[in-house]
């Protein structure tokens, strides 16, 4: 049972609780302005006088599995991985992706993208197109997320441009992806 | 004439323009100081020239913001009342300055200047008089804005302020008693010397409750938490909900101009005004026999610093309370006015006239 904390005579006074409370302010605030004081001084440059990260000069910390902007993989000859099969469209609970297939001569692939369109208004960086994906076409490790346009049709982003992106320092695929398990089927194919 | 004219000018320049400066540095020092007490950085994106002066241009971009942003008034407000209610919250608060003494008096240029804007042999009851102006500005400004929440902002302010009001005037009246006067320079003068042998005789010796009381009902009448409930800047923005620009600026300002007052009013009466500690018109008469010559010319200056050093020290003081302690509710806040601090004034007020009884 929850038991309400009965205040002690001291507490209701409310003076002791308001120096202690102080006395933990002041603690912080004579630690930290000490701190910046030898900063500026070039001294003890190793201990922090604040948690902030001053991000658009200091990169930002990112865990090595965070789901940042999408990307497109290309495969060994440089040409799009996707095969435009459509499950990550299907598995998008956003409707944030747009696929156009066209048909290719290709016999491995059968299909590509003839555009790939992701809508970032819409998407809500779940990374299920990831996970969908059978051809490890497109991963979300690029580590960007700070994605700011003036208008809407800016939040668009084509296969060219999605292509472009590249794999963030520090950002590993999970789970990891051994390629030659890759649509072993369709490597069949091709051998044949 | 012409001579004291000439005074008086300057001396309000120089005393409006230093209540002025600190009150908007109070706007930088709240920014930065609840950033350190916090672990954070703070504001520190305006920069002239790349050159940030840790984060000090802020000041002069919230200045510019204001006075161009767009002066709105809500359709059928009423338009003299609402440009009014912000001049009635910014002029007590200045003016209310006036009695409070920065320095002695000195001699310049063969003329006796007394270090303080108005002298005055009423200077408590021109203080509160002020104080009490500022919840007219605060419910004519909720009244007039024509939206139910200012007004109810407006309501909940004025009650606050009445009844912390009380308590102020209460908690003074110990020092009156023991000083015999309203004379805040008077009073100042009065706390020299020592006591006991060592310690600086002020005021805070003879009223260590009246201390306490005051600062906590001033707080109260500076509008600051953990007394912010006329604000309530987290939540409803209670009685300058309809305000803008600079307008809402010239609140903005008076809660910090009346927060400096608050400082001054505080030290000058238990923490010896301009008083040096063990300074006297010759030198530093240390304890244990050391004695310091100082020139006669420099005392006046050095007491004029140290009445700003002291008021410094209580600004920081002040905003270490605001960043420390979270808002009362309501009714703990009536609680408080009514229940706690009203009472203990008036004992305070019993105590201190059976004590200077006892001594007489």
């Amino acid at each position: 049972m929850l038991t309400q904390h009965r205040q002690t005579w001291l507490e209701r006074i409310y003076l002791p609780e308001v120096l202690r409370g102080l006395s933990v302010t002041v603690h912080h605030f004579t630690r930290n302005l000490s701190l910046h004081i030898a900063h500026a001084a070039g001294l003890k440059k190793n201990v922090p006088a604040a948690v902030t990260i001053p991000y658009p000069d200091v990169p930002a910390d990112l865990m090595p599995r965070f789901r940042g902007m999408h990307r497109l993989t290309r495969k060994a000859n440089g040409t799009v991985a996707c095969t435009a099969c459509l499950c990550c469209e299907t598995a998008c609970p956003c409707h944030a992706i747009d696929i156009v297939p066209e048909a290719v001569d290709d016999r491995a692939i059968e299909k590509r993208p003839k555009s790939f369109e992701i809508d970032l208004s819409k998407c809500s960086f779940c990374g299920f197109c990831v996970e969908a994906c059978p051809v490890d076409a497109i991963r979300m490790d690029t580590g960007i997320f700070d994605v700011a346009m003036d208008s809407r049709a800016g939040l668009v982003w084509g296969r060219e441009a999605l292509m472009g992106n590249e794999q963030g320092e520090g950002m590993e695929v999970y789970p990891p992806i051994d390629r030659e398990d890759l649509a072993p089927r369709a490597r069949e194919v091709s051998r044949s | 004439m012409t001579g004291e004219f000439v005074i008086a000018i300057v001396k309000t320049i120089v005393a409006v323009s230093t209540l002025m400066t600190l009150a908007a540095l109070l706007t930088w020092a709240e920014r930065k100081q609840s950033a350190v007490m916090q672990d954070r950085i703070g504001a520190n994106r305006a920069a002239i020239l790349g050159f940030r002066a840790i984060g000090l241009f802020h000041i002069i971009a919230d200045a510019i913001k204001m006075m161009t942003k767009e002066d709105f008034v809500p359709p059928f407000a009423n338009r003299f009342i609402h440009s009014l209610a912000p001049f009635l919250a910014i002029f007590p608060a200045i003016v209310a300055f006036a009695a409070i003494p920065m320095g002695d008096t000195v001699t310049l240029f063969g003329h006796t200047v007394e270090m303080r804007l108005a002298p005055m042999n009423i200077g408590f009851l021109f203080i509160f008089a002020m104080a009490s102006v500022t919840v007219y500005a605060i419910v004519l400004g909720g009244w007039s804005s024509n939206n139910r929440f200012a007004m109810l902002g407006a309501m909940r302010a004025a009650g606050q302020m009445i009844s912390y009001e009380l308590a102020l005037g209460l908690a003074v009246v110990g020092s009156v008693m023991v000083y015999g006067t309203l004379d805040l320079m008077e009073i100042a003068r009065a706390q020299t010397g020592l006591f006991a042998g060592f310690l600086p005789n002020w005021g805070i010796i003879y009223q260590p409750l009246g201390f306490l009381l005051l600062i906590t009902a001033s707080i109260a009448e500076t509008k600051r938490a953990p007394f912010d409930i006329p604000e309530a800047e987290s939540e409803i923005i209670g009685c300058f909900l309809e305000y803008s620009g600079m307008k809402f600026g010239m609140f903005f300002m008076a809660e910090f101009v009346t927060t400096v007052v608050v400082a001054g009013l505080v030290s000058t009466l238990y923490f010896g005004g301009y008083q040096v500690p063990y300074l006297m018109a010759d030198g530093f008469h240390l304890p244990f026999g050391l004695f310091l010559v100082t020139p006669a010319a420099l005392v006046p200056w050095l007491q004029f610093g140290a009445f700003w050093i002291k008021v410094v020290f209580f600004c920081w003081l002040l905003l270490t309370i605001r960043w420390t302690l979270p808002r009362f509710r309501y009714d703990q806040l009536m609680h408080l006015g009514w229940k706690i601090l009203l009472p203990l004034a008036l004992f305070n007020v019993a105590a201190t006239g059976a004590w200077i009884l006892a001594a007489a």
